[in-house]
């Protein structure tokens, strides 16, 4: 079974679940005087899930004939050996490190450290022009944000306060 | 309407004014390129700068300068790094990013700025003329009519999809509206699919999965395999900024259609820029001939003509609602109300008669506005498609990082960065499998408004009866059903042509 075939299964046990949320245990908090309303909060949901159901079942059973299957022959999965996985998923790794340091850390330090370390990553070893390139992107733009646009972005670690 | 002109040019030329205009442009163009800040929030942050003018004519001109250039620049990352700030400039990104991926960055850049230009020129005319009508043909869409309107919108989507799409199409679509459920909706105030979590109570925000559905996945091609981004490095075409006549040819009839279609879908309050410019960028595709139509999708230059002069004529056809009848349209003409009344003066029917001065000066400083853009960012182009040019070692990290300032500018929330993540680890997974990702965030942008205004029928129908009795509103849904079904008749009337043929041979 190919890989569009494999998404369609689990968006259809996906609108499943989706549905029996909204069939069945989405109305019990519902107060009383808004089930007299004609529409209902479940009831939009109801019909997003049988209509998704519908469509990803003609996708899973191949109903629907024809088609073009390789438009974009650079991005194949069945290479995926030949491509660079462990840089992208180093990158990914290096993207949720931000996420959770980017408040404990403060803007300026996260900011130059993901841009030095995602260079390093894709292979970039002149350290002496990567790192004043970051260092001055990372100031330009918290200046650009905060100061210009008056968004507050914490520049410092949180020891060293707001 | 001449003397009102006349009165409309003595308060925009003067050199303040024309100053205030250019400052405008390059401001709203430099901050518009960076995600996650639309031209809303750029004349959000202006106001205070505009209220302090004092005089109400230079600070409206001053904010649509703002306007013009954010829109400008908003299309800038849509064509160069695939990563759509705002949702009106998405289907920029179907076209423009393939055409800079084959090095016509300097030439997308150019048909993007000729077009919004023509679109928001020719939207001006038209609104000079049409203004005071068209308020009351606005007032006769119900929330009936939008419902059936958004439907017409979503089937539309089965356009974007090739021969044998249509069902991945919808279904991403759907996955796309059920996204969009997720949050406290507004018509009931009650938490759904939040999974107990504090950070989904207001929802998915349209600003992450554009990030996530573009952007992300697009950079982590550029990781996966290098040879996709070497087709950049062709550095001398970069510059070339021409396009040819015959292209300009083919783009002539797109900008006249796309500026009127464009302008009277921007009158409809609530329809807005980005219905604008999707059904832009349909209706040019079905109509354009067979090798055109293949062209699209893959850096055709009416695909990237058409969703920008819609784009731009929309923006400029939702001022009607706000001039003649003081009724925003869309956020950024209700930031502007804001500006207006701060400044002491209240859109309305009583707005041309008051004071026509302002209402001359809103259409002539959007002409101004449109020209001086064109005039200050011809030149630039060159130097913002050398984005392009920078190593990829380099460019691949700030592109990541640009998407993640985006989703964080605008909630100031961490936890939008891991929602990014995965939502784009997903996207990235779709797009192995060849699913268009187009559609789900149509269908995303949509889902409130589309289940707002079904509900609100609802109510006020009391059941379904709303269909029926609103003949306008069964005429959009059997459009809508047309707009699904024939592609698959299409394709099967086709298979079953071909079949006879062989069977004849």
């Amino acid at each position: 079974m190919a890989l569009d075939r494999w998404i369609a299964l689990v968006f259809v046990a996906f609108c499943c679940i989706y549905g029996y949320t909204a069939f069945f245990t989405m109305d019990q908090l519902l107060p009383p005087f808004m089930q007299r309303n004609p529409v209902w909060p479940s009831t939009f949901p109801k019909v997003l899930a049988i209509f998704g159901c519908v469509v990803g079942l003609i996708v899973l059973l191949g109903i629907e004939k024809g088609g073009d299957t390789a438009s974009d022959s650079e991005i194949d999965y069945r290479k995926l050996g030949e491509y660079k996985v462990g840089q992208a998923a180093l990158l990914l790794a290096l993207m949720v490190a931000y996420a959770l340091l980017l408040r404990p850390a403060g803007f300026l330090i996260a900011t130059t450290g993901f841009l030095v370390l995602g260079s390093t990553i894709l292979g970039e070893r002149k350290f002496h022009i990567m790192i004043p390139t970051a260092v001055l992107a990372t100031v330009g733009v918290w200046y650009l944000v905060q100061e210009v646009l008056g968004i507050f972005l914490r520049p410092f670690p949180f020891f060293m306060g707001t | 309407m001449l003397e009102g002109i006349f009165i409309g040019l003595e308060a925009a030329f003067s050199i303040q004014n024309l100053l205030m205009v250019i400052a405008g442009c390059l401001i709203g163009t430099f901050i518009g390129m960076l995600p996650g800040l639309g031209p809303m929030s750029i004349i959000a942050i202006m106001i205070p700068v505009a209220i302090t003018l004092g005089d109400p004519a230079a600070a409206l001109i001053l904010l649509a300068g703002v306007y013009y250039g954010a829109i400008f620049g908003g299309s800038t990352s849509s064509i160069l790094l695939n990563a759509p700030g705002v949702a009106g400039t998405v289907a920029t990104s179907f076209d423009g990013y393939p055409m800079a991926r084959k090095g016509q960055a300097g030439k997308a850049l150019t048909i993007a700025a000729v077009s919004s230009f023509a679109g928001g020129t020719i939207g001006a005319i038209l609104l000079m003329i049409f203004a005071p009508a068209l308020s009351s043909v606005a007032l006769l869409f119900h929330s009936a009519e939008y419902f059936g309107l958004m439907v017409v919108g979503l089937s539309a989507i089965a356009a974007f999809a090739g021969t044998g799409q249509v069902a991945k199409a919808l279904m991403m679509t759907i996955l796309g509206l059920i996204l969009a459920t997720v949050g406290e909706g507004a018509l009931f105030n009650m938490p759904r699919f939040t999974m107990g979590l504090m950070d989904l109570q207001s929802g998915i925000s349209f600003i992450t999965l554009a990030m996530a559905m573009f952007a992300l996945p697009e950079a982590l091609f550029l990781v996966l395999n290098p040879l996709r981004g070497a087709a950049q490095g062709t550095g001398g075409k970069i510059e070339n900024l021409r396009f040819s006549r015959a292209e300009g040819k083919a783009m002539l009839p797109v900008i006249g259609r796309q500026s009127v279609q464009g302008f009277f879908i921007g009158v409809l309050p609530g329809a807005g820029a980005t219905i604008a410019s999707f059904l832009g960028y349909a209706v040019e595709r079905n109509i354009a001939k067979g090798d055109e139509q293949a062209e699209f999708g893959k850096g055709s230059v009416k695909g990237l003509a058409a969703p920008e002069t819609a784009n731009n004529a929309a923006c400029t056809g939702s001022f009607v609602p706000l001039l003649t009848l003081g009724i925003p349209g869309s956020g950024t003409t209700a930031i502007l109300l804001g500006a207006l009344i701060a400044l002491n003066v209240t859109p309305g029917p009583r707005l041309m008669v008051d004071t026509p001065e302002i209402f001359w000066a809103v259409i002539i400083s959007m002409f101004i506005g449109n020209l001086v853009l064109l005039v200050l960012n011809l030149p630039l182009i060159p130097y913002i498609a050398k984005i392009l040019a920078i190593p990829r070692n380099y460019l691949i990290p700030f592109i990541l990082f640009f998407t993640l300032m985006g989703a964080y500018i605008g909630q100031n929330n961490a936890t939008e960065l891991l929602m990014l993540v995965g939502l784009g680890i997903m996207a990235t997974i779709f797009r192995f499998a060849n699913y268009p990702l187009a559609p789900l965030l149509i269908g995303f942008i949509l889902g409130t408004m589309l289940e707002d205004n079904f509900s609100r029928s609802m109510q006020l129908y009391d059941g379904l009866g709303f269909i029926l009795d609103r003949p306008m509103t069964l005429g959009l849904l059997i459009l809508a059903a047309i707009l699904v079904l024939l592609p698959s008749a299409r394709s099967y009337r086709a298979r079953k042509v071909a079949r006879n043929v062989a069977d004849g041979d």
